[in-house]
């Protein structure tokens, strides 16, 4: 039972930090149909800012957070302004490609810049955990799903109750018809993929004090992310949300009680079983936009 | 006939020059390192450890007369890309000789390559038991295998009064190499086994296998891995409320990066380590190991990664032995001078012999240390 307390304890606060990756990536994968192969390098880039700000430049932890996911927002704006407005109109596969050529220039740029070793950020909080009966779980993982589930509340709030959320909606939904209304449809390109970046990014600010930060960490956090948005419908915010959880749950539980060496194969049994039995994901609306 | 009588050496002196030009300068030696992907750390240690070896070397005047030159590739910790590495070593360099590749897995990875190609590896870190049982011939292992580990801590294993032990180890070669080496030599001290535990290599979150083993009636757990993932376990390990004893086993464990990044959730860890550089003047090779230490400090690394760049430094110097040995710089002559080499390295003499099960006639090597 307390074993079982400890593994639903780490699966809220692994979740926390994938369902930011999810809504980072449904947006700009599900949303503007744009195969975001930058998203694990943009993890990567958001983990190096806090390393940078808080070591390097000595700001405190906690407005180094901002900060991180800002420079994330305007890695994000460049990209889209200089790779993916040319390629407006253009095929999914040429932009795919064009995406992968950015993955592993970034990564490489990373590599090039911080070197292969791997970097520790300090962060602020006591070392020892939280106790409460039988399970225990670190300030730092509080602090992060805290900040987590803050930034998806913002998020949300973004996309469903402002006009730039409006905004959005509408181009995405029919894009000349939004343009006609007089929505300018280039600059809410630019913003709905700066503001995913910028999720991703904080994923990766988040996570980096709790790990280590190498240049290729992006990798996996990437390949989890498109995880989710398959299992949560393409496009819907709430379902990556619930779709980081149960990847969280699945991981946690499959290494708790089925085999620690699989665990990572875990998520992607479920994304099987999805992809199988409810192609559309498991809270895809009836009508989608896009 | 007379013309044709001196073209012909004309011909060879032509070749011979055209030969001398592009070996005369250095002898080439491979090395083939992790310095990207989860093992960067410990590899670029590695590397730095042999920097040193070769300007030592070099500054003495060489091999035969020439320079030594390192030819660095990056194996990325992965299995592919160090026997891509190797096969880029061996045909586009044509290194006589090789040093590689950390870890067991890629290790195995590039054996196939030696053998394909015929050119010895001397290899400095990996410890998995048929890496030199395989009946590999190309194969000189300076490093000791998990069983010869185990063996080791098998004469203070009383002491810590241990009777029931958990593993969380590395998900490859080496990991599993030594959960099998070391349970079996723990259940002939009467130590039950409990739970085997795996994390992949590249995992950064190991609080599902924590939580499993913090709710089992073992009182110690065995974990193998390298450093990085070492601090993210005791981390995590504290995070949970796990408390039991913590022993980790490899000699990559670098203690004091260990304490410099885990802090007070690495307080009561125990690490079975293979080189003491805090004592150096009880190493068995006190005055190298001064010397290196000296170098190593003057070049400005970090202290900690001496247990690990030890073994590039002695790497090196086996390589460079045996070609001054073989008196070329050619593998099949190299790989013959490697059996005849007795050299002083900083964890011990370093003298090859065969190893292996009898029945299989190639040549293995071990090394015998202290």
């Amino acid at each position: 039972m307390a074993q079982l307390l400890q593994h639903l304890v780490n699966t809220l606060v692994l979740g926390g930090t994938y369902a930011l990756l999810g809504i980072g990536l449904t947006l700009i994968f599900g949303i503007m149909n744009v195969v975001n192969f930058t998203h694990g390098v943009l993890y990567t880039f958001g983990a190096y800012m806090m390393f940078i700000v808080v070591h390097q430049l000595g700001v405190n932890f906690f407005l180094a957070l901002p900060l991180a996911i800002v420079a994330g927002w305007l890695l994000g704006a460049a990209i889209e302004i200089l790779l993916l407005r040319p390629l407006r109109g253009s095929d999914i596969d040429t932009t795919m490609l064009v995406m992968i050529g950015a993955w592993i220039a970034m990564q490489s740029g990373a590599l090039w810049i911080w070197g292969g070793v791997a970097k520790s950020v300090n962060n602020p909080f006591p070392d020892a955990p939280l106790v409460l009966g039988p399970v225990s779980v670190s300030w730092l993982r509080l602090f992060v799903l805290a900040a987590a589930a803050l930034l998806i509340v913002i998020a949300y709030l973004l996309i469903n109750r402002t006009k730039l959320g409006r905004a959005m909606r509408a181009t995405f939904q029919d894009h000349d018809t939004a343009a006609l209304m007089g929505v300018n449809v280039s600059w809410v390109y630019t913003s709905t993929f700066a503001i995913g970046s910028s999720l991703a990014a904080a994923a990766g600010a988040l996570l980096g004090p709790v790990y280590v930060i190498f240049p290729q960490m992006g990798d996996l956090a990437a390949v989890k992310a498109f995880a989710i948005v398959i299992l949560g419908g393409l496009g819907n915010i709430t379902g990556a949300v619930i779709g980081g959880f149960i990847l969280a749950l699945a991981e946690e539980l499959g290494a708790g009680y089925v085999s620690s060496g699989y665990r990572d194969a875990m998520g992607f049994l479920i994304i099987i079983a999805v992809l199988i039995f409810k192609p559309t994901g498991l809270f895809a609306r009836a009508e989608r936009v896009g | 006939m007379t013309r044709s009588f001196k073209a012909v050496p004309a011909i060879a002196l032509a070749l011979a020059l055209f030969d001398g030009a592009a070996h005369a300068q250095t002898i080439k030696i491979g090395v083939n390192e992790p310095l990207t992907g989860a093992f960067a750390a410990s590899g670029t240690y590695v590397v730095n450890g042999a920097k040193i070896a070769a300007d030592e070397i070099n500054a003495k005047g060489g091999v035969l007369g020439k320079k030594i030159e390192l030819v660095i590739e990056d194996n990325k910790s992965n299995p592919t890309e160090a026997a891509a590495v190797a096969e880029k070593l061996i045909t586009r360099d044509k290194v006589p000789v090789m040093m590689g590749a950390w870890g067991s897995s890629l290790t195995l990875a590039v054996m196939p390559k030696l053998t394909e190609y015929e050119v010895p590896m001397v290899v400095e870190t990996s410890s998995a038991g048929k890496i030199t049982t395989s009946g590999n011939p190309y194969i000189f292992r300076i490093s000791p295998p998990s069983a010869v580990e185990g063996a080791a801590f098998s004469k203070i294993i009383d002491k810590l009064a241990i009777k029931k032990a958990d593993f969380l180890v590395i998900n490859n070669d080496w990991g599993r190499g030594t959960a099998e080496d070391f349970g079996k030599m723990m259940k002939e001290h009467g130590i039950s086994i409990g739970l085997v535990e795996t994390m992949d290599q590249s995992a950064q979150d190991m609080s599902a296998q924590l939580s499993k083993l913090k709710a089992t009636d073992s009182e110690t757990i065995i974990v193998t891995t390298a450093v990085d993932q070492l601090t993210l376990i005791f981390k995590q390990a504290a995070a949970i409320g796990l408390k039991k004893r913590i022993i980790t086993t490899g000699g990559s464990q670098n203690p004091d990066q260990i304490i410099a990044q885990a802090g007070a959730a690495a307080n009561g860890t125990m690490h079975l380590t293979t080189f003491l550089p805090w004592y150096p003047d009880k190493t068995p090779n006190p005055e190298a190991t001064n010397y290196f230490i000296g170098e190593w400090k003057k070049r400005g690394f970090e202290f900690a990664g001496v247990t690990e760049s030890f073994r590039g430094y002695d790497g090196i110097r086996t390589a460079a032995a045996a070609i001054e040995k073989a008196g070329k710089a050619e593998p099949a002559a190299i790989k013959a001078a490697l059996w005849e080499i007795n050299i002083k390295g900083l964890n011990g003499d370093i003298v090859f012999k065969k190893s292996g099960p009898p029945a299989r006639k190639a040549a293995r090597a071990s090394r015998t240390s202290t």
